[in-house]
């Protein structure tokens, strides 16, 4: 019998051993093939939406849901290697510049007695990632926040020295060197496979400023473009072609995504352009007050010696009528000879941005500053009388049209319109010409738009709601990264014929919820 | 002292893994399960208690005792072709016991206890998996206690049964939903714990012998309703937020069935070599239609699990051949019909249908002393499965995918007469 009993120990462990298998197991690569790309090395090279930048900053569990981490872990299945990325130091998401906080934490949506508190607000804490330590890479995720096209392969973008205005706090965290390019330490790595996403900051700088910089259509040298212009789309093309050659050297493959449309984001379709909702009495009388500006305008052009007819024909655009119910706001735009006073009505199309001062919408801002003063000059007008220089001065300073940063007017919205179609044609007819897998996100995000279901409920683009979009209206949530990824497993199984499986976008978290703020 | 007896043998066997329909775990004597625990009319030892206590009052010896204890080597894989996910469950060796004891008061007349443990479960997935919205680790073991009493009412017939008294425990982990995180990135999720669980149930049997060479018997062991009451659950990770659960704990009230059993079979003796038997038994798994937990915390709605069990049946065949006074030898086969319905395959009990091929023997070492060795390997076809009862948004979210599973259990006992 004690025999026998030495070899127990063995049976137990024979035992362990007789696990069951599958007639075609996943983990045994049994499942999915590459096609003819190679996925050994896989780098990532792209702007905030690559390094997986939401909520208004980057951060871990941001990072772990970046589209380029998604799609890692389904080329592991067929051979993938290990995906780095320059994680951040926590959740938090503020950037420490010599021990000095220089970027916000990441946005929480805050909550009441079991409401959501809107706005979103940045969740509380000291974050812990200073710029200066520098983090030993190479890191297969190159996606860089805030980058332009141009940037990728301008020297100097990582360099400590050259912040804030020449570099980049993100990439001087793991640039290899002081004069180094985001795209020349993404092609050292030698990459076997690669994605490419950028151009969405060379429209994105110039639209979320509200248009406030330049179209730099024409404009061949971007070292002389400010942080709000438009790229010029042959500087764009230029950089994007060099971008796919240096990568693509040695890859057996790439993805590249062209650029959505302001028009799919919640930063610019949250705040309606007719959120001016009016009683019948205030609709009249704002009527009125209008009335008062052409009367007053068409009588200070005749007194300038202006033919009165004349003077009608250029007045009679202010005589602005508002009706009970919602009515668009009022815009500032530059005075011109067509229109002199320098306001108008919005139109159908035109935007306003997520960061306006929405309690001041509600005080006039977008209207008209109705102070008794100014009544008192209305009250003047309707009985006949004629007010004076001083008076009239009064009612056409009344006018508050909104400021040109918060609004897109038609011009803005067809220079940015211009460029990105021009982008995007470079854009695709690059893939084309090299054969690369290619990810229609204007597509896909105006799919989102128009509600995307999913087992589980339905991804809209829908401000806090939706689902796809981060609390910072601009970037996506993980699970619209996840969609990202999915579009981008379906057009490289197309591409390469791999067969490689889509992530179950349920599985992927929307936004954050904390009561951990200031 | 008795409470915490019984506590303390709760967490020396309470790993004691599903492999059997449901969370039925079929290791209640060694010599049974070599011949496929098919035992209802087999007269052979003091393991009758258990599986026909109205055998017992046929047991030769004025007291008999049998003891044994199994190992649990069991497996479980899931995989998802259509997402690539796929996960195992970890490995642990859950240890079943029994004890039976058989007094023969005179010859009409038997008395018995049989100690046992014939449910329980232990499930540990990786951490935040898959399926963690459904389970991450699930603990559940229940001992019967079991006072017996054998009347022989003719040569040809006996009764026996008694009251069986249960005391359970649970630990079940999940995670509250799909995505739901703390602020570090921590999934949240709830614990329900509760211990000495107790209730009370019954057995009842008959054995009728037409002729020497042929047992007919039939057992009934009734359902038991394990009612955790004011148990304790946690809740983790949640993030600081009065949309959602505040971390902390709170009671859980729940009710976890056993349920009823029924058993008719026969054993056939041509000669003294050879015995052959035979089981069929009926689950009554019906009585397992939903899983819920209700919280004490008035703000955390009640977590409705469906499981719409029904019931199975499960076919026993056993032979035993005396190879030489010292040495039985022993083999069996039974097929294990799952009670999970499709679309209620939930990964907290993956079981299909199952095959069950048993082989084993004893050693009688002196006249009062005998080993008894068995030995069960379990095999489940690869199965493709879901869970459709989980909602999100009012929408059903099945969890589904390709389960395969075996288990081995190697068991050693003794029997013992005076």
């Amino acid at each position: 019998m004690k025999n026998y009993i030495k070899y127990l120990p063995f049976l137990a462990i024979g035992l362990l051993s007789c696990e069951p298998e599958f007639d075609d197991a996943i983990e045994e690569n049994e499942v999915y093939t590459p096609g003819e790309a190679d996925f050994s090395n896989y780098v990532s090279l792209g702007n905030s939406l690559t390094a997986g930048f939401a909520d208004n900053a980057l951060y871990v569990q941001g990072q772990e849901n970046s589209y380029p981490n998604i799609l890692a872990g389904q080329f592991e299945l067929v051979g993938g290697g290990e995906f780095t990325q320059p994680l951040m130091a926590d959740n938090l998401g503020g950037l420490l510049l010599n021990g000095t906080q220089i970027t916000n934490n990441r946005l929480v949506l805050s909550s009441n007695a079991g409401q959501p508190v809107i706005p979103p607000t940045p969740i509380a804490g000291t974050p812990q990632t200073e710029v200066t330590n520098k983090l030993s890479g190479p890191f297969n995720n190159m996606g860089v926040p805030g980058a332009k096209s141009y940037h990728l392969v301008a020297p100097g973008y990582g360099a400590a020295a050259g912040l804030p205005s020449q570099a980049n706090p993100y990439f001087v965290r793991f640039s290899t060197s002081e004069t180094t390019t985001v795209l020349a330490d993404a092609a050292a790595q030698n990459p076997s496979f690669f994605s490419l996403w950028i151009g969405n900051n060379d429209i994105l700088g110039y639209a979320t400023s509200g248009g406030t910089g330049e179209d730099q259509a024409g404009n061949l040298d971007p070292s002389t473009y400010g942080g709000n212009d438009i790229t010029d789309p042959n500087v764009f093309g230029g950089v994007y072609t060099q971008l796919i050659n240096e990568m693509s050297a040695n890859a057996s493959g790439g993805v590249v995504y062209n650029i959505p449309n302001v028009t799919d984001i919640p930063f610019f379709t949250t705040v309606p352009n007719n959120a001016l909702v009016l009683d019948a009495a205030t609709a009249g009388s704002l009527t009125g007050f209008f009335q008062a500006v052409t009367g007053i305008f068409t009588q200070g052009l005749i007194q300038q010696g202006v033919p009165p007819a004349q003077a009608q024909a250029l007045a009679a655009q202010y005589a602005i009528t508002f009706n009970e119910g919602p009515n668009r706001f009022l815009i500032d735009v530059p005075a011109t000879q067509t229109n002199p006073l320098g306001f108008r009505q919005m139109q159908e199309g035109e935007l306003l941005l997520l960061t306006i001062n929405q309690g001041a919408l509600a005080q006039g801002y977008g209207s008209v500053a109705l102070s008794p003063a100014v009544l008192q000059v209305l009250g003047i007008l309707q009985q006949g009388g004629t007010p004076t220089q001083e008076q009239a001065q009064l009612v056409l300073g009344a006018v508050n049209g909104i400021d040109d940063k918060d609004a897109l007017d038609s011009s803005e919205l067809s220079a940015i319109s211009n460029a990105r179609l021009s982008y995007n044609s470079t854009i695709q007819s690059l893939a084309q010409a090299n054969g690369l897998a290619f990810v229609d996100v204007d597509a896909l995000l105006q799919s989102v738009g128009q509600g995307l279901s999913f087992p589980g409920g339905i991804i809209t683009s829908d401000f806090v709601t939706g689902g796809g979009f981060s609390l910072d209206g601009v970037h996506l949530t993980p699970r619209g990264y996840a969609l990202v990824a999915n579009e981008t497993l379906k057009a490289i199984n197309q591409t390469y014929g791999s067969n490689l499986p889509e992530v179950n976008v349920g599985e992927y978290g929307t936004i954050s919820l904390s009561d951990n703020v200031n | 002292m008795k409470n915490f007896l019984i506590s303390g043998m709760l967490l020396i066997f309470a790993s004691a893994s599903v492999y059997a329909g449901g969370y039925r775990v079929a290791a209640q004597g060694q010599r049974a399960l070599a011949m496929g625990h098919a035992g209802v009319g087999v007269v052979n030892s003091a393991e009758i208690a258990f599986f026909n206590p109205s055998g017992m009052v046929y047991l030769e010896d004025k007291f008999t005792v049998s003891a044994g204890v199994t190992g649990v080597f069991s497996n479980v894989k899931w995989q998802n072709t259509s997402t690539g996910q796929f996960a195992e469950t970890q490995q642990g060796a859950g240890t079943p016991f029994y004890l039976h004891a058989a007094y023969k008061v005179n010859e009409w007349l038997s008395l018995g206890l049989s100690v046992t443990t014939p449910y329980g479960s232990s499930v540990e997935w990786e951490p935040d998996w898959a399926g963690s919205h459904l389970v991450n680790d699930i603990n559940l073991a229940a001992i019967f206690i079991q006072p017996l009493v054998s009347i022989k009412l003719s040569e040809h017939f006996s009764i026996g049964g008694g009251p069986i008294f249960v005391t359970g425990n649970v630990n079940f982990n999940r995670n509250a939903n799909r995505t739901l995180t703390d602020e570090q990135g921590n999934r949240s999720n709830i614990t329900v714990d509760d211990t000495g669980v107790t209730n009370t149930g019954w057995s009842g049997s008959f054995m009728f012998t037409p002729v020497k060479e042929l047992r007919i018997g039939f057992n009934y062991r009734s359902e038991i309703l394990l009612n955790a009451e004011g148990g304790e659950a946690a809740f983790s990770n949640f993030p600081n937020s009065t949309l959602t659960p505040q971390n902390g704990t709170t009671t859980f009230n729940a009710t976890l069935p056993l349920p009823a059993e029924l058993t008719l079979g026969f054993a056939y003796e041509p000669n003294e070599k050879w015995l052959f038997a035979f089981d069929y038994q009926r689950a009554f798994w019906d009585v397992y239609n939903s899983l819920d937990i209700e919280f004490g915390n008035p703000n955390v709605p009640t977590s409705i699990n469906p499981r719409n069990y029904k019931n199975a049946s499960i076919y026993r065949f056993g032979a035993q051949y005396k190879a030489t006074d010292n040495v039985t030898l022993r083999a069996g086969y039974y097929f294990d019909e799952s009670p999970v319905q499709a679309g209620f395959f939930a990964p907290e009990t993956p079981r299909n249908d199952g095959n069950g091929y048993t082989a084993g023997l004893s050693f009688q070492v002196s006249e009062k002393l005998a080993i008894d060795a068995s030995f069960l390997y379990l095999r489940f076809e690869e199965v493709d499965a879901s869970y459709d009862s989980y909602f999100e948004n009012g929408q059903s979210v099945p969890f589904s995918g390709t389960y395969k599973s075996n288990a081995f259990l190697p068991g050693l006992g003794v029997t013992y007469k005076l």
